[in-house]
Parts: structure tokens; sequence; C-alpha cells
């Protein structure tokens, strides 16, 4: 069964129509990159998935549980979407890290409230210790993205490469089933991109459920092992990536394609 | 030799009344500006735009002017007298119109520096499954007090001096004080009211240059 379905998602903002009926599904284990012409509404999606926006039709399943279904507001309620978010995690394409903690506390912040809430009527000895839990796995994740000897650094002290690793540590700490990149390397200069992309690399071996977000085609067709190809709110195309890079079968895609191949 | 220490007492003990009413000011204005900064920040429009045209008239208007409405107005109108007879009733009357005219004040500065902080430092508190009080007071609540400080001491500067207007009323505060000395034909009175606020305004431009350094260690 499939991990996440998306089925037959619309979203408008006033009279734009952004979304025009999507609908995908992807395996655990399996990471999904969406490529498409800007404005086309990757972003939109990506936020839809992460109920930063609400989509006005459609259906969103994690693990064949319906997550999120426009005609049925139980599934709406404020409470619950704070639970249900965290089924995702989200890596922005501008970091946003909290300026005013440390890289270690970044990754740890959340995961810290979130225990605060679950123990709350327990005695301090176990939060304490439950602190220590989160501390040690999050250095043992920033240990993976490279940035060991970072922990105690501030954002503005690391580079635009060096942030958007702690954005991922930061993402992977909560768990999520699936985690979202919207263009992760877009905001860097083009000599940081690679060791952000070696570390999604690097999640994709070890099998993470990822949706990625990106305009670097060879990275997608190398990494992904299903690609979705978007334009004006609606999927063109999708298959595996050797099809699709090498085998397009719509026009609109051919041509998306061809311009990048000669731009990059 | 006497007369000048009798002078430079009663001086600071007239100074005293400018204190009480800038601390007094504060510890109300500063809360009462953030609720109104919230009311003026709503999406319930009435709200807004009620808290907005209220802001808007205080802000319009001289402290002055305020001062007298609030002190006379509800005698004038026939509701009787809640500001108690006396030095405490003019002084609870000036008090009341420097809580509402200075978070006015603050309101705009809060709203400023809270639409200041970036919409993705929200979404990404949101996308990790905080709460919306925890994004409130873990998240943006830092970067917005290091944001307005600048803003919000030159109005607390700015609230030191302003004390001195609670004299239209009568309250009988320093530079009323040193006033009346000038009557008898002393003006050095005056100058040391100036020396009192001062060193009061050197104490707080040293309290808040040092709050900026603290919160320096960071970039937002
Ligand atoms: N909050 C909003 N209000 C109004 N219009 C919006 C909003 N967010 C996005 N849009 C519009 O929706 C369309 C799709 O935007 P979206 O950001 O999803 O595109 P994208 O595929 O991510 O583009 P890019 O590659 O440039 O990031 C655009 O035309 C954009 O102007
Ligand atoms: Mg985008």
């Amino acid at each position: 069964m499939a991990i996440l379905e998306v089925e037959n998602i619309y979203k408008n903002f006033g009279e734009t129509q952004v979304l025009k009926g999507i609908s995908f599904s992807l395996e655990q284990g399996q990471a999904l990159a969406i490529i498409g012409a800007s404005g086309s509404g990757k972003t939109t999606l990506l936020r839809c998935l992460n109920f930063l926006e609400r989509p006005d039709k459609g259906i969103i399943r994690v693990n064949g549980d319906v997550l999120f279904d426009a005609q049925d507001p139980s599934t709406q309620l404020e409470k619950e979407i704070r639970k249900k978010r965290l089924n995702f995690g989200l890596v922005f394409q501008s970091f946003h890290l909290f300026p005013q903690y440390t890289v270690l506390k970044n990754v740890t912040l959340a995961s810290e409230l979130l225990t605060k809430e679950q123990l709350k009527h327990q005695g301090r000895a176990a939060l304490r210790a439950a602190y220590q839990d989160i501390e040690e796995q999050a250095r043992m994740l920033l240990d993976q993205m490279g940035l060991l000897d970072k922990v105690n650094a501030y954002p503005h002290q690391l580079s635009g490469g060096q942030q958007q690793r702690v954005a991922i540590a930061r993402a992977l700490a909560l768990h999520p089933k699936i985690l979202c990149f919207d263009e992760p390397t877009s905001a860097l200069d083009p000599e940081l991109t690679g060791e952000v992309l070696r570390v999604i690399r690097g999640l994709a071996e070890k099998k993470t459920t990822m949706v990625i977000v990106t305009h670097e085609m060879a990275f997608a067709r190398d990494v992904a092992d299903h690609v979705i190809f978007m334009d004006d709110g609606v999927i063109v195309e999708e298959g595996r990536p050797e099809d699709l890079f090498s085998n397009p079968k719509e026009e609109r895609t051919r041509q998306f394609l061809s311009r990048y191949s000669s731009s990059n | 030799m006497s007369n000048f220490s009798t002078i430079m007492a009663r001086l600071l003990e007239a100074f005293r009344l400018n204190g009480q009413l800038f601390i007094l000011t504060l510890v109300f204005a500063l809360p009462l500006g953030l609720i109104i900064a919230f009311g003026s920040m709503s999406r319930w429009k009435p709200l807004s735009l009620l808290t907005r045209t209220v802001v808007w008239i205080i802000r319009g208007t001289p402290l002055m002017l305020q001062i007298i409405v609030i002190f006379f107005a509800p005698g004038l109108l026939g509701w009787g007298s809640p500001w108690g007879a006396g030095a405490s009733g003019r002084f609870s009357a000036a008090t009341v119109a420097f809580v509402i005219n200075y978070a006015c004040y603050f309101s705009e500065i809060y709203r400023g520096g809270i639409q200041g902080v970036p919409k993705g430092q929200t979404e990404a508190g949101q996308v990790l499954g905080m709460t919306k009080s925890q994004i409130f007071f873990k998240v943006t609540l830092l970067q917005v007090v290091k944001r307005i400080l600048p803003a919000m001491s030159n109005e607390i500067i700015t609230l030191v001096k302003d004390t001195s207007l609670a004299r239209i009323i009568s309250n009988k505060e320093i530079i009323m004080m040193a006033h009346e000395y000038t009557a008898k034909g002393l003006i050095w009175p005056l100058f040391f009211t100036g020396v009192f606020f001062l060193v009061f305004v050197g104490a707080l431009t040293l309290l808040f240059n040092a709050l900026e350094k603290k919160l320096d260690y960071f970039r937002c």
C-alpha cells in the first residue's frame, strides 16, 4: 500500500486557480521528484501537504488514513492539524532557521516542546532523561550532516549550505514519515549546492520517503524513483526518471526539458 | 548652604512624582500596548478598525490635551468624580492618561516588530508541530524584542521627559517645583532640574545599550 495518496487536489487563491486536480501516490522508502516551470504550483502543493494551505477540494491519505478531506470538516480541526503535520517534514527554500538559537537548539527545540507536553504529569527526572535522548539524537543527526563542529554556532555564522543542512536535521529530528523539500538548493551559491544534494542523496540511499521539488534535473534523474512534471496546476506527465527524461511523451514536457538542458 | 540643600531635597522629592509616573506608565502601558497591537492586527475587521482608529486619535492629539480631558471630562459630563480629591486624584488621572497614550505608541512599535518577523519563522514553527503560543513565545518574541529595542528606548526616554506634562493638572512634579522658585528670584533650581533629567536619561541609555549588546549574539 502507498504511504501517501493525494487525490484530486484543487487550490485557488481568489480568482487564480493554482492546483487543478493533482493526484499521485508514493510508496514507502521512495523518493519522488517534482519538476516544472516557475508558477506551476509546486510550492503550493507541498504547502498543502504540510497544512500551510488548505486545499479547496481533494483528499490526502497517509498509510490509508484520511488526513485531510475537503468535504469533511471533521478532518480539519485545528487541534488535530497540528498532530497531522508531524506526518510530514518540510525543508524550505530559504531555510528559516531560528536565528536566536544555536544549531543544536534549532534541532532539539520542537522535540523538547512536544516531549514536555507529553510528560506533563511525570517528574523532572523523566523530562531530563528525555531531553538527554533528544540531544543525543540531534547530535547524531548533525554528525550525519557533517556539522558536528557547528553545534554551538548560531545560524548567521553558517554558510547557506550549512544552514540548509541544519534545516534538514531539524526536520528529520521529528521523524516525519514523509520529508518534503522545496527547491532546497535554489537559494544557494552554485558551489554550495553539492553539499546539500549529497546529504539528500544519502537520505535516499537510506530509503527515506521524500518529495523533492527541484530544478536540478541531473539530481532528480539520479536520485528519484519517480518523477512528476507539473505545468499550470496539473500533472502533465509522470514516470520513472529514465523514461521521463530520455523519452518524454508529452510535448510540454519535451519543451520544458529542452529549455533546461539548453540553459544548464 | 542649608537653603541649597533644602531646595535640592524638595526638588528630589518632586522628582519622585516624575519617577512614579514613569514606572506606573511602563508597568501598565507595556502589556496594554501588546494587547492593543494584537487588536489592531486582528483578522476580525471591526476590532482592528476600531483599535486603529483609537490609536490614530491618541497619537494624533497632544498628550497634554488628553491629560486635561481625562481629568476634567468626567466631572463636566456629570459622571461624578472618579479621580477622588486632592493630589492623589490628580496623580491617578495623569497616570491613566499616560498609560493610554503610551500604550498606543507602544502598540504601533510592537505591531511593526511583530509584522517585521518573516512569515517563514512562523511557518517553520508550524511545520515542526508547535502551537501558536509556543511559536509566539519560543520563536517570535525574542526576535521582536531585538527589532523594537531601538524604537522602544527612544519612546521610553521621551516618556521620562513627558512626565513633567503632569503639572498641567497641578501635579507637583519637578519642573513645577523649580518654576515656583523662579517667582522667588531663584533661577538655579531650574538648572538642576535639567541635571536630574539628564542623569535619569543617561542611566536609561546605558541600560538600553547593555540590552542591545546582550541581543547582539544573533542576527535576524
Ligand atoms: N498566497 C498566495 N496568494 C495568491 N497567489 C499565490 C499565493 N501563493 C502562490 N500564488 C500563485 O500561485 C501560482 C503558483 O505558485 P507556486 O509558488 O506554487 O509555484 P512554483 O511552482 O512553486 O513556482 P517556483 O518554481 O517559482 O517556485 C503562482 O502564480 C503564484 O503567483
Ligand atoms: Mg516554488
